[in-house]
């Protein structure tokens, strides 16, 4: 399929081949679903609502419910006000959610129409039925990326919901990246063995991951509670697992509600994951129990054990910033070399932070390292210096197939395997899951290419 | 913070009443940014003394995303900032949406935090709030007061009731109010009368009458507001009245728009007829 990309890189100014990013309504209706019993809705036409919906389902492999202001040329011309007010009239006619999370598209963004006004008229003639809510955030996609959406609307989450409390309590707030919903079940799952008092949103675990039951249900169990993330504005301190999707919301909270924030990075690989534990621990006073030490035990064992397939290995990862960056990181704790360093999301930030981590580790060796970068680009860098591990979404098989590098799967979309909203690669469980793919995937290779006259090693 | 928006007909002299205001209100000790809402981006000359500023969308096309509030923001007249919002040449693209990118811009670069100490915000914008983009400056928590820049001609008095409309549907669900009428003098028989009945009518005031003078002309060839081209012409002085009345202003309306009939009818009763 990529037989004509060629090695010959040019300097390219406006175009994008097989762009690193998508839309950022997509992030926005991700972070929308982390609420218990909201109803994302798309304020556009209808092909985005059908776009963003299949895409999230084709990666979480779960029906995703939106609703649309449909727009039409009509629309387009005399403002989506009528369709907005419409929308909401029979969003909670019909489908009576507790929640509806207003985002925008290009071309209502375009026409500039101006949400808060509308809702407000919505709420104020009962068009809003007493006790829901309506929250809103503005998502024009030629701005950022899905991740910036993701960053909006978990924003708006706060500006929409949070309350300010002037009493004390010892509580944090944890905003996680954009991740999946196995990882934010596991971050909650090492917050509660630490027993820590958290509030977490957005969470899409319980929404994204859920059972089989025969039984139907609009709204899933999970999802952060509105009275919890009302709750949020009296918390002592919120932890922002990602600077480009959540901090954003931190800084929203603190200008709300006055309570400070943290930025960390998403607990993937060994470092990451000690810092947030560090962190939970330090501002709660809360010991580090045996069963989390004894996993970071376990992962640091496996690095140890099959070091010598490891090191040294050069690896291409692509994908969005706050999960780039931990992984980076875990791959450098690894022994790994990261080579080629891709986002699409735009951020100078995202270059600085790789290069310090790089000096941290005390590395001199040449890398590759971009952001508002694209797959093409990518493939031309490979192809250049070639790589022996390919990390990313599920785009990146069409170059590992034309490389013939082992390929993981890691970030998102992933739209031809299974596995990822249940498997998570958080925490010190989560590295060693993701770790043992990487090792896998490269004895695959290496027992595949073996000469058949040669002895495949039994034991690896 | 005094957050204030411009608005009136094309080439009723919307840029050159705001920008010889802002000169009386500096010269008040007052620090304020002008912000220019036109794809011309000259909204700005007087205050800067040319046409200096490099546009926000101009900025944001050519450096990316990473913009620095000086890059974008200029110091003009006194204690005067100026930003041009900029926007696409003539017949292509989106003028409105540049409105909104320039605004959330300047917002999250932190231009209207308290440490600015800005005692005002002046948006100059261009033309009729044709589109929704054109009244991203009268959305709820941007600007609060407008003040509509009209004559006694029958155009600009339409256009100026026109944009009550505009205001009417945002002051209903935001805190945005007319402040009143500024009338920038065409020498139209009556007009001063005419254009107080008119604000009368609508609600509001006439807050200042600004009489025709080739000073302002002048003061413009030479890139420079009256006040500071001449500071002891008469016509500095209508600007520094301007000025005081807005800053002491405390009518702040909800406006009443006319029907059409009623606005003819107050030209025919005031102008025309006579005259004929």
């Amino acid at each position: 399929m990529l037989h004509h990309t060629p090695d010959e890189i040019s300097e390219r100014h406006a175009l994008k081949v097989n762009p690193a990013k998508t839309c950022q309504p997509i992030g926005a209706m991700y972070a929308a679903l982390g609420v218990h019993g909201c109803l994302p809705h798309s304020h556009g036409s209808q092909g985005c609502c059908s776009y963003h919906r299949s895409h999230l389902t084709r990666h979480y492999k779960e029906p995703v419910m939106a609703s649309t202001s449909s727009f039409t040329e009509g629309a387009s011309v005399f403002g989506g006000g009528p369709n907005l007010r419409q929308s909401l009239k029979t969003i909670f006619q019909v489908y009576n959610p507790d929640i509806v999370a207003v985002h925008t598209t290009c071309l209502s963004e375009t026409i500039g129409d101006d949400l808060p006004s509308i809702i407000k008229s919505a709420v104020e003639d009962k068009t809003v039925p007493e006790g829901k809510h309506v929250i809103h955030c503005n998502t024009p996609s030629y701005v950022g990326s899905h991740v910036t959406g993701y960053s909006n609307m978990a924003a708006g989450i706060v500006k929409c919901l949070c309350e300010k409390d002037e009493t004390e309590s010892k509580r944090i707030n944890v905003i996680p990246g954009f991740t999946d919903p196995s990882d934010m079940r596991k971050i909650k799952g090492m917050l509660k063995e630490m027993k820590a008092d958290f509030i977490m949103f957005p969470d899409t675990s319980g929404v994204l991951d859920t059972p089989q039951t025969a039984e139907y249900k609009m709204y899933p169990d999970g999802g952060a509670k509105i009275s919890d993330i009302m709750r949020a504005g009296g918390s002592s301190l919120s932890l922002c697992l990602g600077k480009w999707s959540s901090e954003a919301a931190g800084v929203e909270l603190e200008k709300k509600c006055s309570v400070p924030f943290r930025v960390l990075d998403l607990p993937i690989g060994v470092l990451a994951t000690d810092r947030f534990v560090e962190a939970v621990s330090q501002e709660l006073g809360l010991p580090v129990p045996k069963s989390i030490r004894d996993e970071r035990g376990k992962l640091v064992d496996m690095l140890t054990d099959y070091q010598q397939y490891l090191y040294k290995k050069k690896v291409a990862i692509f994908g969005d910033p706050d999960t780039v960056i931990p992984m980076t990181e875990f791959l450098l704790s690894a022994g790994m070399m990261p080579k080629h360093i891709i986002t699409g999301t735009p951020g100078k930030a995202f270059e600085k932070r790789i290069d310090s981590m790089m000096k941290e580790h005390g590395h001199d060796y040449e890398y590759n390292c971009s952001n508002s970068a694209d797959l093409f680009y990518l493939h031309q860098l490979i192809k250049k210096e070639p790589v022996d591990l390919l990390i990313g979404n599920t785009y990146g098989k069409y170059i590992a197939a034309e490389e013939n590098i082992p390929f993981v799967r890691f970030g998102f979309p992933i739209l031809d395997r299974v596995g990822h909203s249940h498997f998570p690669k958080a925490g010190y469980m989560g590295g060693m899951h993701f770790i043992s793919g990487v090792i896998n995937t490269l004895l695959d290779k290496m027992d595949r290419e073996t000469p058949e006259d040669m002895t495949m090693e039994l034991v690896a | 913070m005094r957050k204030v928006a411009i608005y009136g007909k094309g080439g009723i002299g919307k840029s050159t009443t705001t920008q010889n205001t802002v000169g009386g209100l500096v010269e008040m000790g007052r620090n304020v940014m002008v912000v220019g809402c036109d794809p011309k981006a000259d909204s700005t000359r007087l205050l800067l003394g040319g046409l200096a500023q490099k546009s926000v969308l101009d900025t944001l096309r050519e450096e990316g995303e990473d913009v620095e509030l000086d890059d974008i923001r200029l110091k003009g007249f006194k204690t005067s900032w100026c930003v041009e919002s900029g926007g696409p040449e003539p017949g292509v693209g989106c003028a409105g949406r540049g409105i909104i990118t320039s605004i959330n811009m300047l917002e999250s670069l932190g231009a209207y935090e308290e440490e600015q100490n800005l005692d005002y915000v002046f948006y100059d914008v261009l033309g009729d709030v044709v589109c929704g983009g054109f009244a991203m400056p009268i959305r709820d928590g941007k600007a609060e007061e407008i003040y509509i820049v009209c004559s006694g001609e029958m155009m600009a008095m339409y256009a100026a009731n026109n944009i009550c409309k505009g205001i009417l549907k945002y002051a209903t669900s935001g805190k945005v109010r007319l402040g009143g009428l500024i009338c920038n003098s065409r020498n139209v028989d009556n007009e001063k009368e005419m254009i107080a009945e008119l604000a009368r009518k609508i609600g509001t005031q006439m807050i200042y009458f600004v009489p025709r003078d080739n000073d302002v002309q002048r003061a413009e060839i030479n890139r420079k507001t009256v006040i500071e081209w001449k500071p002891d012409a008469p016509q500095a002085d209508h600007y520094r009245n301007l000025a005081r009345a807005i800053d002491e202003n405390k009518m702040f309306v909800i406006p009443k728009p006319l029907e059409i009939e009623e606005l003819e009818k107050l030209l025919l009763d005031y102008g025309l007829l006579e005259v004929a």
